[in-house]
């Protein structure tokens, strides 16, 4: 690794000798889920003009690749949308691994049937559905649900990821809450066993495949269903309100839960309680080692967060991404408190 | 070490089982030279750099086998040879059974070839024996650029002309004159097997053509004007002067293609509807080795998941190999048999 090190430090004297800028540059490396790929990518250009002596370069491979890479200890923070098992946090090899949340997203449901503008949706139809019990457009459950559309006596054809994906995570986590049959048959994950349907490579995989084929319904990311113009259904809550997705219901989803927001802010927001929360939603972690080995990076990092959880929420509505609720921003910035040096003394961040 | 090599005619470094690089090789290359005994320097340093080059080919090979085992050396201990034929997939259960994706990786593969096969080798004995000369070079030079066109914009094409094309069209067609069998039954997404095996198809004609068209190219034309002086018509003259000729040739082509459609990752995950079920209808979605590892791998959290889907990648390199050493004993038998003239 020395000269490898030796290399990086005269790759970037030249650098900043090219460019006369007296300051030494600090590179952080961070790997993990795709989801938020574009979101952390506006916000490492925005903070670099904030703080031109830190340089952060992500990699999006998935989450699955963000918590092996930080557990084992091969960059600086991770990124999932899904949170570490008890299992995999005590695999890692730094300690304690802090989730910090950071972004919001949703998961609607696009589906293609010509001369339906709007769907509405209840838990119980959309389990059935994926669980191949519901196979018509005109069964009587999604008639009643919609009264008055013309609703074609037509198998529904499910269209689900075929990769495995945070997208399915929170997908598979809200139909494991609403439906008992889906918890005990299939269960939740990045990637299950699907009772029905055809699988999609991606989002845009999904979508294509939605496009493509009359009678189909499937599930994206909200995000990419805003950014193509794709009709999505409104879901009803726990609460009994039919909510379409937004980026602010989104947020709601969140607020309610900020009250009971556990320590470790390992939580799932799907099925939210709030009569505003759209109930399919979840939110995206950076993962932080609590004990930083390397004092400099480190207060970087704890920079970087802390700017996030501020200044970088006002970024996300711009991209599509829901941010996050006040009060679990404010509660996240006060666990940054833990992120401290080897020693436990705190970081010269702030 | 110094190999001192006996004096035999023109032996190659691989054949004598070189060594690894570091190796100092003396070899006589006796009838070569125009002075026996001392090669010369030039040469010796050539030799020895067409063998590490050559060596090193068979080294990372044998590296990739060896972290395949190893990397899935758990899986193979948890599920044992039942793996290969248990057909549960799934990954909240920790339930792995590679069977739906063996068959899907052979009947996509098998399905593409006898598309393939015609249309490539038909396309060959065009080009070779009946084109004029001036349409040759540019319908050639189309076909190998076929080749070049990268996986994910066959795929693409797959998602918005093909998908849309076999459901309204080939599918129905394919009901209504061959409903009676199993395979044309049930409905059509446009995604499915037989989808997969059309891109497929597509993709491996440049291979089969290519090389047969090279392989007509060297039959001589002796034998052409044989056939048609006996009063032979041109398709006598191809089928008995010029098909039996190429046969070895042309059965390497054909596994070349096979190999290159058992490995197709991005086209086939795009077309073929991912779901790891064995269906009876080509219509029917499927999924294949690859296509699994490509979807799965990224998102692979447990360590046993991460294992089942190396030891899949090591199930696909031993089913491609034995591909390939079938295709070897094909190409003995058929290249010793007679029937070919000119041999």
């Amino acid at each position: 690794m020395r000269p490898l090190v030796r290399l990086l430090a005269i790759t970037s004297a030249a650098l900043w000798l090219a460019t006369g800028s007296a300051q030494a540059q600090l590179q952080l490396n961070g790997a993990g889920a795709t989801f938020p790929y574009p979101m952390y990518s506006k916000w490492f250009s925005l903070y670099g003009a904030i703080d031109p002596t830190s340089r952060f370069n992500y990699q999006s491979i998935g989450s699955g690749g963000g918590i092996k890479q930080i557990s084992e200890q091969t960059v600086d923070f991770g990124a999932t949308d899904g949170p570490m098992s008890d299992e995999q946090l005590r695999a890692a090899k730094g300690g304690p691994v802090l989730h910090v949340p950071t972004v919001m997203g949703a998961v609607v449901l696009t589906y293609n049937v010509e001369g339906l503008p709007e769907l509405k949706l209840t838990p119980e139809i959309v389990a059935d559905v994926f669980l191949g019990r519901i196979v018509k457009w005109n069964d009587g459950a999604i008639a009643a649900a919609n009264p008055g559309a013309a609703l074609p006596a037509q198998d529904i054809v499910v269209v689900h990821r075929s990769d495995g994906s945070g997208t399915t995570y929170i997908f598979t986590d809200y139909l494991s809450k609403v439906s008992r049959a889906w918890l005990d048959t299939v269960g939740r994950g990045t990637a299950v066993r699907w009772p029905v349907g055809l699988g999609g490579k991606g989002n845009e995989g999904v979508t294509g495949l939605v496009k493509q084929t009359p009678f189909s319904l499937g599930y994206v990311e909200l995000v990419y269903a805003l950014s193509n113009q794709l009709p999505f259904a409104a879901v009803k809550n726990r609460a009994g309100q039919l909510v379409t997705p937004t980026l602010a219901s989104v947020t709601a989803a969140a607020a309610d839960t900020a009250v009971e927001m556990p320590n470790d802010f390992r939580m799932s927001i799907t099925d939210a309680s709030g009569a505003e929360a759209y109930p399919i939603a979840g939110m995206t972690w950076l993962l932080v080692y609590e004990k930083q080995a390397d004092a400099a990076k480190g207060a970087k990092l704890l920079a970087f967060l802390d700017w996030a959880l501020t200044e970088g929420q006002n970024a996300a509505a711009p991209l599509n991404y829901a941010p996050l609720p006040p009060a679990v921003a404010a509660k996240a910035r006060a666990a940054l408190a833990r992120i401290t040096m080897a020693d436990g003394r705190p970081l010269a961040g702030k | 070490m110094t190999l001192h090599a006996a004096p035999v005619s023109a032996p190659t470094a691989l054949e004598r089982g070189a060594a690894a690089p570091g190796v100092t090789i003396r070899v006589d290359v006796g009838p070569l030279l125009p002075r026996r005994g001392r090669a010369n320097v030039g040469d010796t340093v050539f030799r020895a750099l067409t063998a590490a080059g050559a060596w090193s080919l068979v080294a990372v090979l044998l590296s990739i086998v060896a972290i395949l085992v190893w990397k899935s050396a758990d899986a193979v201990r948890t599920f044992g040879w039942g793996f290969l034929s248990e057909q549960t997939w799934d990954p909240v259960a920790n339930e792995y059974g590679a069977l739906p994706f063996i068959y899907g990786t052979l009947a996509s593969s098998l399905l593409a070839l006898l598309q393939a096969v015609p249309l490539g080798v038909g396309t060959a004995i065009f080009l070779s024996e009946m084109a004029p000369s001036w349409l040759r070079t540019p319908v050639a030079f189309l076909v190998e650029l076929l080749a070049a066109i990268p996986s994910v914009v066959y795929g693409l094409w797959g998602i918005f002309v093909l998908v849309p094309w076999v459901r309204s069209t080939v599918a129905p067609a394919l009901t209504h004159t061959l409903g009676f069998l199993p395979f044309f039954q049930g409905p059509s997404y446009g995604v499915g097997m037989l989808t997969a095996s059309m891109v497929l198809a597509v993709m491996i004609v440049p291979y089969i053509t290519s090389v047969a068209v090279e392989v007509f190219r060297t039959v001589p034309v002796a034998q052409r004007e044989g056939a048609l002086a006996l009063g032979a018509t041109r398709w006598e003259m191809i089928r008995m002067g010029v098909l039996p000729y190429g046969r070895a040739g042309v059965i390497g082509a054909i596994m070349l293609g096979l190999g290159r459609a058992l490995g197709e990752t991005m086209a086939v995950t795009m077309v073929i509807g991912n779901r790891p079920e064995i269906a009876v209808s080509f219509f029917a979605p499927g999924s294949t080795m690859a296509s699994v590892i490509a979807n799965e791998f990224a998102e692979a959290t447990s360590e046993l998941y991460v294992q089942v889907l190396v030891e899949i990648g090591l199930v696909l390199l031993v089913v491609t190999m034995l591909v390939n050493v079938l295709a070897r004993l094909l190409i003995w038998r058929v290249g010793d048999g007679g029937g070919g003239s000119g041999h």
